[in-house]
């Protein structure tokens, strides 16, 4: 049932300087509550992604702590001020200390 | 006769789903959350300062047929220059099992203070939002949302 998350974002390769562009996210995962039970009538350990950051040339310029009513396979949209050429890095952290990453690159001019 | 067998075996599935479904009802529920738990939390983060209103655009769902997947849009009006921007925000949802939704830390770098994202919701209940400002000035909005199908337990 688990498979490896697989972030997937959505980035311009390319922005004129001071440009606001839109970055939207989408990560697979099963965002598992904490409160659903199973079959027996077991409560299912809580198993969320529950923070994502943003960094663009090694500094963090947003962030989001989930908490578990953050749907599965959760999507997240944010914005940036393109200023100079560089690397995004994003960030997901799993409950059960996992990361996982994503990086696109971004040229102004 | 086949066919009365089968109207009672029926029958009897149906009492049996019945009987479930209440077990069900009266059986242990889970605890939710409400307005109260909401401002408790408020209150541990920000004490008793006074919020003001009208800065922040809270964009949800006026009814959401599935509880499971309601899309949030918040949108926190600002310069977002160093001098003043929006730090954070906090969404809460004050009858869910857990009231915690979301919080965004916000910088200048990001131009606009707007993210969107996608919540689940166990009933009909209100959406609470509090925006933080560069220079400590909060401000709140609430919106309600019309659950058809809920989004929790199961």
């Amino acid at each position: 049932m688990t498979t490896k998350p697989t972030p997937r974002v959505r980035v311009p390769a390319k922005a004129a300087a001071g440009e606001l562009i839109e970055i939207k996210t989408l990560i697979s995962h099963e965002m598992e509550s904490g409160q659903r039970k199973d079959a027996q009538g077991a409560t299912i350990p809580r198993k969320i992604l529950n923070r994502f950051s943003a960094i663009f040339n090694g500094k963090m310029f947003f962030a989001a702590d989930w908490h578990p009513a953050i749907s599965a396979n959760p999507y997240q949209s944010f914005f940036f001020k393109a200023t100079e050429s560089g690397e995004f890095t994003f960030v997901w952290k799993d409950d059960d200390g996992s990361e996982y990453t994503a990086k696109n690159k971004l040229t102004v001019g | 006769m086949p066919s009365r067998i089968t109207g009672l075996t029926r029958r009897s599935t149906l009492t049996a789903g019945a009987m479930a479904a209440l077990a069900g009802l009266l059986g242990p529920r889970l605890a939710f959350a409400d307005e109260k738990t909401v401002m408790a939390e408020i209150k541990k983060l920000y004490g008793d300062k006074p919020m003001g209103t009208g800065k922040i655009k809270l964009d949800v769902p006026e009814i959401a047929e599935n509880g499971l997947v309601v899309p949030i849009n918040v949108e926190v009006e600002s310069p977002m220059t160093e001098a003043d921007y929006v730090k954070a925000v906090h969404v809460w949802a004050d009858g869910n099992p857990q009231p915690g939704i979301v919080s965004y830390s916000f910088t200048p770098a990001g131009g606009k203070a707007s993210a969107a994202t996608r919540m689940r919701l166990a009933q009909t209940q209100n959406i609470v939002c509090v925006a933080e400002m560069s220079n400590g000035a909060l401000h709140m909005a609430k919106a309600n949302v019309k659950v058809t199908i809920g989004g929790c337990g199961g």
